[in-house]
């Protein structure tokens, strides 16, 4: 009996994160389109409810209503696959992921490293998309992803070492707890080429511009998911929404203080609070549509060589300073 | 072990990056280019043919449409081509107007390159801020012709009409507020050429925004620069002309070397590019909106201060004024000859060729004598650079191609004619 509340209780607890969750995932692109609209003097999306407020349901029923097609020579099974691959890497990680003190799922010890295993399994889904549609831009767009995937996957852990040396701890609500003392006990000071190069290869990461070559629109049309119509393409998009939100709230996480306040000390403005989380993924997440309305796309090999030759010596160097740091009892954050 | 292939890819025609009906087949070791083979034809109307059974002055429609892009500029080498045959001269009122429409759409030209070329490699704000400015220039289009791109608006002997005094203003509609309407008329209370005017006083600002998005951007300068190098006697081998012989190193441009129109009563420089990579292209492109900006403010200058007439007096090609024909017999038959019979043309050829947006556009016409060419032929600067594609992406990436397919500002309006 009581195994069986623990599992509807853990189902709730689940559903308190998916259900805000997805909901921003289906608003995220409407933010999206609005953002980006602004920047390119245009409306966007202003027909559905009041200023296109209810666009993302009008998409979704769209959607829905699609036939899914399988072409004609493509692996069935793995075609159908790949999409329930790519959500569930993206939802599974959040798991780990705290939302205050209190507010966690699973309070887990080893939280930043559960959330790198499951994330680097979504590129499987990109990887079998790609081979199961059996098209040839298809194909392109996701040996550019594996290619892309492994060298900023290098980059994106080595920056994250840096934290976890800092902090002390692969537990992401201790992480948190590491920085607490003002602005400048947040990660982003000591560590700050770390969260560039964090988030830079989070964008690379998540397949976003300016480093889309995996979808690469004016090149290979719609890369991985050319072939998929319908809600099997809707899957991918929300799973790439859903990683967008995934690696902002690392951002906000590790190198901004999580739910800390920037004023602590001052009274009721000081106070740790979960809008200052929100606040500072929207922060992220408005980098990620800025870049996009900005940059053009860069070449494939360009990335590859910006990956290689830029990121990992960098931070590799940076690592050994924290290192340092922390070693000689220098790391002012820590006290 | 298994053998390793290279293996063909369809790029086009239905392509985001194909530029309308692009076919490439594209052989490919792994992402490396090896052999580009383009496919023309999809959007062939036969042109030249039915130019064979129309009037003269029917024809100018068809020269609108060759390239889309630029539209009244294509009319030009035509209707000099058919003056020249005829043995007369326009008024130079209707020369400067022509100069100042090729030069608008030299601008609608270059904007459109760039709004593309930056779509394609990404940069999506680019195409929304260019199509800003080219919606101004196709209201001036609208203005003088009644049409926003297939003006029809260059006549053998001149130009269709004056410039009007008035600018058409916005009217209020269930769509758009009193504020939206008194914002979109703010500059159009004046005569046309107030309204251009006001355009070549913002336009430089605005290229100024475009630059500092791309000029010194390191993706943008990564992607272009190195790409495609075209070295200037190859250049001229390929028969290449406009932007993609400048941006070589040449310095060719027919408005200089064999001046028409009134290009010699004005002041305005030709930027050449040194290396002949994508860059220097987008350099040289950018360059001459700015050398446009300025042409077409002298002529503005020099139109407002010179009123006249804007077609020859004569009566055998221009169509006479509604109420002559009203009052006058001559007139009344004079006018139905022209709109049904045309007017003949002398026995000969000849060859004109003016400074198109995209490069030389030029115009054959053999005359029999009759009211229609025997045979006519034009010269379009994209089938030569189209023919260059082969060498332009050649090891090169698959990214790259869509790099050189924008430099070259391919529409397939003039290559498939």
């Amino acid at each position: 009996m009581s195994n069986l509340i623990l599992v509807i209780w853990t189902i709730i607890k689940i559903m308190m994160v998916m259900v805000p969750l997805l909901l921003s995932v289906a608003w995220l692109p409407y933010a999206e389109r609005k953002i980006i609209g602004y920047m390119q003097i245009r409306i966007g999306p202003n027909r559905v409810g009041p200023r296109g407020w209810l666009q993302p349901i009008a998409d979704a029923m769209k959607l829905m209503f699609k036939e899914i097609t399988v072409p004609a020579s493509a692996n069935k099974v793995l075609f159908l696959l790949s999409p329930v691959l790519c959500i569930a890497a993206a939802l599974g990680a959040w798991a780990v992921i705290p939302f205050s003190d209190a507010l966690v799922l699973s309070n887990c010890n080893v939280g930043l490293l559960y959330v790198l295993a499951i994330s680097s399994m979504g590129v499987y889904g990109i990887i079998i998309a790609g081979w199961a549609s059996n098209s040839k831009y298809s194909f392109l767009g996701s040996m550019r992803s594996t290619a892309q995937m492994v060298a900023y996957e290098i980059s994106m852990g080595f920056a994250l070492v840096g934290v976890v040396v800092g902090a002390g701890s692969l537990n992401l609500g201790s992480i948190v707890h590491a920085q607490q003392g003002g602005l400048f006990h947040w990660f982003w000071f000591p560590m700050l080429p770390l969260l560039v190069i964090y988030f830079i290869s989070a964008v690379a990461e998540t397949n976003r511009a300016p480093f889309d070559v995996t979808e690469g629109e004016s090149e290979i049309v719609a890369g991985f998911h050319l072939e998929y119509s319908g809600m099997s393409f809707a899957v991918f998009f929300l799973a790439e929404y859903a990683n967008m939100i995934l690696v902002s709230m690392l951002a906000s996480l590790l190198f901004l203080g999580g739910w800390l306040s920037p004023f602590e000390g001052v009274p009721i403005l000081g106070e740790p609070s979960i809008f200052w989380l929100l606040l500072k993924v929207s922060f992220f997440l408005l980098l990620y549509l800025w870049f996009r309305a900005t940059f053009p796309r860069y070449r494939y090999d360009q990335i590859m060589r910006l990956g290689w030759k830029v990121f990992i010596p960098i931070t590799i160097a940076w690592l050994l300073l924290i290192g340092a740091l922390v070693v000689t009892g220098w790391a002012w954050w820590n006290v | 072990m298994a053998e390793i292939r290279n293996y063909t890819l369809n790029f086009g025609p239905q392509h985001p990056a194909a530029h309308g009906v692009l076919r490439l087949i594209l052989e490919m070791d792994g992402e490396v280019v090896q052999r580009a083979d383009p496919h023309i034809g999809l959007l062939h109307r036969g042109t030249e043919k039915l130019a064979e059974r129309r009037a003269f002055n029917q024809n100018i429609g068809y020269l609108t449409r060759m390239d889309y892009v630029s539209m009244v500029a294509n009319e030009h080498p035509y209707v000099l081509a058919v003056e020249r045959l005829l043995g007369i001269e326009p008024p130079l009122r209707a020369q400067y107007i022509r100069v100042m429409f090729d030069e608008i759409s030299r601008i609608l030209n270059h904007l459109f390159f760039l709004g593309t070329h930056g779509l394609d490699l990404g940069a999506m704000t680019m195409f929304l801020y260019t199509f800003r400015e080219r919606e101004d220039l196709f209201d001036c289009y609208e203005a003088v012709s009644g049409a926003r791109m297939h003006t029809h608006y260059y006549r053998p002997g001149g130009v269709y009409r004056d410039l009007p005094d008035q600018m058409p203003q916005h009217q209020l509609s269930p769509w758009t507020s009193q504020k939206d309407i008194d914002r979109l008329n703010a500059n159009r209370g004046g005569s046309l050429l107030d309204f251009l005017w006001d355009f070549t006083e913002r336009f430089p600002a605005c290229v100024d925004e475009y630059e500092t998005l791309l000029t010194e951007n390191r993706i943008w300068k990564q992607r272009t620069v190195g790409i495609a190098v075209v070295s200037p006697e190859r250049a001229v081998q390929l028969g290449f002309t406009g932007a993609m012989l400048r941006g070589s190193g040449v310095e060719w441009d027919l408005r200089k070397k064999q001046p028409y129109a009134v290009y010699d009563r004005l002041d305005f420089d030709i930027p050449v590019g040194i290396n002949g990579d994508c860059y220097d292209r987008y350099l040289v492109r950018v360059e001459e909106l700015r050398q446009s900006n300025r042409i077409i403010r002298q002529c503005i200058d020099w139109l407002r201060r010179n009123p006249g007439p804007v077609m020859v007096d004569d009566r055998k090609v221009a169509p006479p004024t509604r109420e002559a024909m009203k009052q006058d017999m001559e007139s009344l038959i004079h006018h139905f000859k022209l709109f049904s019979e045309g007017y003949s043309v002398p026995e000969g050829e000849i060859y004109v060729a003016v400074e198109h947006p995209k490069g030389e556009m030029g115009v054959y016409l053999i005359s029999d004598g009759a009211n229609k060419p025997y045979r006519f032929r034009t010269r379009t600067a994209g089938f030569a650079h189209l023919a260059a594609m082969n060498e332009l992406v050649r090891g090169h990436m698959l990214s790259d191609v869509v790099s050189v397919v924008g430099t070259i500002d391919i529409v397939f309006g003039e290559i498939d004619r």
